[in-house]
């Protein structure tokens, strides 16, 4: 009987190592300091969004929750890791109530955008890459959804310029393995082979951190990331 | 001691002083690095027309006429770049304001070479009218040395302009209903005067401030940016100014309602004479109200009948 459970344990991480040893990376994400406060969005200019938010709505530069969490942060596997392709899904970036759902999203280079437009009003999708080709394109209430994709990794920049109060994020990366912060600050980076990983953490306005992380085999990891309030 | 240690330490000084004169006197022997552009790793070329240009061909053109402003490297950083406004465009980012191209896409090689004969209006950017086509076509293709994208992709296919179709009061009329819809107001202003309530707002992809184009100033053409004829104003709103908040417009309106939209803009040109502008007068000097052609017969509603979009 003793004998028997190792000899279990080895045929089954021989047949599929990826699920025996499948390590987690996961924690939370905080900041020092306080915050700048946000500025609150008039948009009275825009009738068709302005009643969409009966509670007026702010900037999203920084977006914290409760004990000082941070939301919006991209946490990504930035080197260590597999090199994969990007996934045939489309990550879907919607314009409703004339903002960015969500407000930051995370590519692998290479995989399909789609840009929605919810509203009844006519938006301009104005990304503003460094590395890859810049373009920018109008989408009337109704159209199908403009479909694109970027082939270098970068943090790009989303405008509407009709509506100039509209700004949000592209994460185009060369990995799978991200996570952004949402309510409460956590992330999760699951399915890592044992290895040695570097993990950082991207924000808007307070710029990026990295920490090394090694995995060993079937095992989550904890890392928090504090990011220092800007002031300004 | 203290006297040899002494010695020590002038000679020391001095061989150091005469290593220094040494590499100075050296650095003037070795090729020259300083203010002028480096050689440019690859030739590119240019087509336009039978005309074949050279990148090593246009390197003391570039340094005599453009560098100034778009810097050695491209890079719209020369010495004259801080005191203009709107700045030099950057080469290394291969983004162009006046394509025949889809937006994302680079410009067709003749795009560059018309850009430089015409010079860009409402910038310093001059008339280069002096140069031969020779020479604007080498200048075409050392502008391509500046960018990776040059090599890595292939000129953008020109977007298609069919031929234009009769100015109507209803093709104004159109146009009109169409810059509504599509909320060019809200930059251009609604009598195209570009004060729009998102007009103070705009900046270009560089953060710099930009200023929505004033349809009702001047009495000529000669303002466009890209180009006065019909043509050219229909590429325009299709392909886009990239870097820049013009958006394109090539997904969402069909061809006739380009035209119709063209049709509209030129009677916002007040003090032009065009016969956009006579078909207005000769119709009272009104726009009517447009009546969406689908709505008139809801007889039977049918899914085909709702997607015509107008025309």
């Amino acid at each position: 009987m003793r004998a028997s459970k190792p000899c279990i344990a080895v045929a089954i991480a021989t047949l599929c190592p990826a699920l025996m040893f499948a390590g987690t990376i996961s924690g939370k994400v905080t900041y020092t300091g306080t915050p700048v406060k946000q500025k609150p969005i008039s948009m009275a200019k825009e009738p068709s969004c302005d009643k969409q938010h009966p509670t007026p709505i702010t900037t999203e530069t920084v977006v914290t929750g409760a004990n000082n969490t941070l939301e919006n942060v991209v946490v990504y596997i930035s080197a260590g890791g597999d090199d994969a392709n990007a996934p045939a899904q489309a990550v879907t970036f919607t314009q409703k109530g004339c903002q960015y759902v969500p407000h930051v999203i995370a590519l692998h280079t290479g995989q399909e955008l789609h840009v929605v437009n919810g509203d009844q009003t006519s938006h301009n999708i104005h990304p503003m890459p460094k590395a890859n080709p810049e373009w920018n394109k109008s989408q009337p209430p109704g159209s199908p959804a403009i479909v694109q994709k970027f082939d270098n990794p970068e943090f790009i920049s989303v405008k509407c310029q009709i509506h100039p109060w509209m700004h949000g994020w592209f994460a185009v990366l060369k990995t799978n393995h991200v996570s952004i912060t949402g309510d409460g600050g956590g992330f999760s980076l699951p399915n890592l082979p044992p290895g040695k990983y570097t993990v950082t953490a991207w924000h808007e306005d307070y710029g990026t951190q990295t920490q090394d992380v090694t995995i060993t085999g079937n095992e989550t990891k904890s890392i928090d990331f504090s990011f220092k309030a800007k002031a300004y | 001691m203290n006297n040899l240690k002494r010695v020590q330490f002038f000679s020391a000084i001095g061989s150091f002083v005469l290593a220094a004169g040494f590499t100075a006197a050296h650095a003037q022997d070795a090729p020259d690095v300083g203010p002028h552009p480096p050689e440019p790793a690859k030739h590119m070329e240019s087509h336009v027309g039978g005309l074949t240009g050279h990148s090593q061909d246009a390197k003391m053109d570039y340094r005599r006429y453009c560098a100034g402003c778009h810097g050695d490297l491209g890079d719209g950083n020369g010495e004259n770049a801080q005191w203009l406004d709107p700045k030099p465009r950057d080469f290394t980012m291969a983004t162009f304001k006046c394509r025949s191209t889809l937006t994302g896409t680079l410009p067709t090689d003749e795009d560059l070479f018309n850009t430089i004969g015409r010079g860009l209006t409402n910038s310093n950017m001059p008339i280069w009218n002096t140069f031969t086509k020779q020479q604007r076509a080498d200048l075409v293709a050392y502008i391509k040395t500046f960018s990776p994208r040059w090599e890595k992709e292939k000129n953008g296919e020109p977007i298609k302009v069919p031929a234009e179709p009769p100015v109507t009061i209803d093709s104004i009329a159109h146009g009109k209903a169409l810059f509504t819809k599509l909320e060019c107001w809200k930059c251009h202003g609604p009598q195209g005067k570009g004060d729009g309530p998102s007009a103070a707002t705009l900046t270009d992809s560089k953060d710099q401030p930009i200023r929505p184009y004033n349809f009702a100033a001047g009495a000529d053409d000669s303002r466009f940016k890209c180009g006065s004829t019909n043509q050219d104003i229909y590429k325009i709103f299709m392909t886009g100014v990239d870097g820049t908040p013009m958006p394109s417009f090539a997904d969402t309106i069909q061809p006739n309602d380009a035209w119709d939209l063209v049709h509209f803009l030129r009677t916002l040109q007040v003090h032009r004479h065009g016969k956009e502008n006579d078909v207005l007068k000769a119709a009272g000097g009104k726009i009517p109200a447009y009546v969406e052609k689908t709505s008139q017969a809801p007889a039977t509603p049918s899914v085909n009948g709702a997607a015509g979009g107008g025309k």
